[in-house]
């Protein structure tokens, strides 16, 4: 019997469960939680979300078939077209000359870095509508540049041209300034062995260190993009705003509003709220993607 | 002679002198040229038209209007920041990055749409419509929806320059001074004010100027009305499209004179306080 039990499989002792994780961990022993974190979702949502929310019930008040129909007329296709199209080029202008400011920022010296490098945030610190008026009057025909380009034939000022002007004026610092950390953190070893391995140096930026600004280089141009998707103020002066032509979606919504249209503004409102939706997740995806390989 | 030693992640001087160039050009073409024609164009009657312009009665209401929209906004901009941060950066819970994410949501939105927005909510037509014209209160239109639209389109500002910087400096010091008995708010003003105060002043100063600036959502709720409901940017808009050139770009060049006051307070945080750094928009 002695036997019997000693040679019986001891029975372990029940561990004690270890108590589940409460969904609020461990209270912080620093207080102000519950209040911090209450004035923050209190006002984000009396002045972020619930308006918000006012711009979907109100184009919800349409029918399917109606929506369809202000949200998506000729007119408003023409301007997001325009909208779009624009800031895209905007940002890929951007992307070209964002890789080679921050690269010259980061990796050189030259006289006046400085001020360059305060300059770059000039979009951010200037109000749009005074950006807007000054590049409407540099590219008017009589203006310091358009009257170099009339002569060529092209019309930069009250033209699609000219939202491309703008949108690149108001995305310049995006790229710039989500490349400059990345490039100043990249270690040189890297570069060293690709060089040393034998690999021209524009074989090393090209294999090695582009591949590497990749992510960051997609965050910047995805909020050039988007922030030049929404621009209003600069666009408007230079523009010209003809329907069909150079009228961008931001300026349809105030026209609609204008003549009290207040469930075609919404509607239109809607689909520039979807595609911003869009691209802040695009914009995460990409970080948390970098996140990863980083 | 001797060539010199070039270290391999070293780029040729031929190529920098190129990009160099190319980047000066870009960036003379694409941001000082306008700037430069603010001020000529404003110049451009003599210094003394310019002056009368600004002095306008007019343009006086517009600076005043702005001056009191950013010293409502801006203050409640970092009152909002301090409490997201403060309980972000500070405490764990769930749902933490979508609370983030909402945080910078005014970003995302088109300046238009955060307009239209309070027009469909306090508007004729909207939510509290008819309750507000019961009881005689002008929101749009009027000051308070020009404030409203401002504090949408800067909210973000303080709170994603404080929330990365008060996460970098971790709980360790609060708790210390928790468990030695301060109050939180001993703590706050003690312990994580000192810390925080100029990536504080930083998101500030930005929120500052783009209070100051907003042009777009803050058209869709003032309605222009002259003397009255116009901020600065508007004024600009309004002096512009009547032609009146050379007031229009001396009111700008004020704003522009505050955009590079901003810029270069910007640039010497970042020179004395290297923990401070921009983190893009």
């Amino acid at each position: 019997m002695t036997a019997d039990t000693v040679l019986a499989p001891r029975k372990r002792p029940v561990a004690a469960r270890p108590p589940r994780r409460p969904l609020f961990r461990r209270r912080s022993a620093i207080p102000g939680f519950g209040l911090t974190l209450g004035v923050t979702l209190t006002l984000l949502s009396l002045i972020v979300l619930i308006p918000l929310s006012a711009v979907a019930l109100k184009a919800a008040q349409l029918s399917p078939h109606e929506f369809i129909a202000v949200a998506f007329s000729q007119r408003a296709l023409a301007a997001y077209r325009l909208t779009f199209g624009a800031a895209l080029v905007a940002a890929l202008i951007n992307g070209v000359f964002g890789v080679l400011t921050a690269w010259a920022l980061v990796r050189y010296d030259f006289p006046g870095k400085g001020v360059v490098n305060a300059l770059v945030d000039l979009p951010f610190a200037l109000p749009t509508a005074v950006a807007g008026i000054a590049l409407a009057t540099l590219y008017a025909p009589n203006g310091w540049i358009g009257a170099y380009l009339t002569p060529l034939g092209v019309k930069a000022a009250y033209n699609p041209i000219g939202v491309v002007i703008a949108l690149t004026f108001i995305g310049l610092p995006f790229v710039v300034r989500t490349l400059e950390p990345v490039l100043r953190d990249l270690s040189a070893d890297v570069e060293e062995a690709a060089a040393s391995l034998g690999a021209s140096r524009l074989a090393t930026i090209a294999r090695v260190v582009l591949p590497a600004l990749a992510p960051a280089w997609m965050t910047g141009f995805a909020m050039a993009f988007a922030r030049g998707v929404g621009e209003y103020g600069s666009v408007i002066f230079i523009a010209g705003n003809m329907p069909y032509k150079s009228e961008i979606a931001p300026l349809l919504i105030i026209i609609q509003l204008e003549q009290y249209e207040y469930q075609a503004a919404a509607a239109i409102a809607l689909v520039m709220l979807a595609v911003s939706f869009l691209m802040l997740f695009v914009i995460n995806a990409v970080q948390a993607w970098a996140r990863r390989y980083s | 002679m001797a060539r010199r030693f070039r270290h391999p992640t070293e780029d040729p001087t031929w190529a920098k002198a190129l990009i160099v160039t190319v980047v000066l050009a870009f960036l003379g073409l694409v941001l000082i040229l306008p700037l430069a024609a603010v001020f000529a164009e404003a110049l451009r009657k003599g210094l003394g038209a310019a002056l009368a312009a600004i002095s306008d009665a007019d343009a006086l209401a517009a600076v005043r209007l702005t001056l009191i929209t950013a010293a409502i906004s801006v203050p409640f901009n970092a009152l909002f920041g301090l409490c997201a941060a403060w309980a972000i950066a500070k405490h764990e819970f769930p749902g933490k990055s979508l609370l983030i994410t909402l945080i910078d949501l005014p970003f995302s939105v088109s300046p238009v749409v955060a307009g239209l927005i309070y027009v469909l909510v306090f508007g004729l037509q909207g939510w509290f419509g008819e309750r507000l014209i019961d009881h005689d209160i002008k929101i749009i239109f009027a000051t308070p929806g020009i404030i409203l639209a401002t504090i949408f389109v800067t909210l973000p500002f303080v709170a994603r320059e404080l929330i990365p910087l008060m996460q970098e400096q971790g709980v360790s010091e609060e708790e210390a001074a928790v468990s030695m008995g301060a109050s939180g708010l001993r703590t706050f003003w003690r312990v994580t004010a000192p810390n925080v105060r100029w990536g504080l002043l930083y998101g500030v100063l930005l929120c500052n100027a783009r209070a100051m600036g907003e042009f777009g959502a803050v058209s869709v709720v003032s309605g222009h009305i002259r003397g009255l409901t116009n901020t600065m940017p508007l004024h600009v808009e309004i002096l512009y499209n009547e032609y009146n050139f050379v007031a229009a770009f001396a009111v700008a060049a004020l704003l522009c004179l505050l955009a590079v006051l901003t810029l270069v307070l910007k640039t010497a945080l970042e020179a004395a306080q290297p923990a401070v750094r921009g983190r893009g928009h």
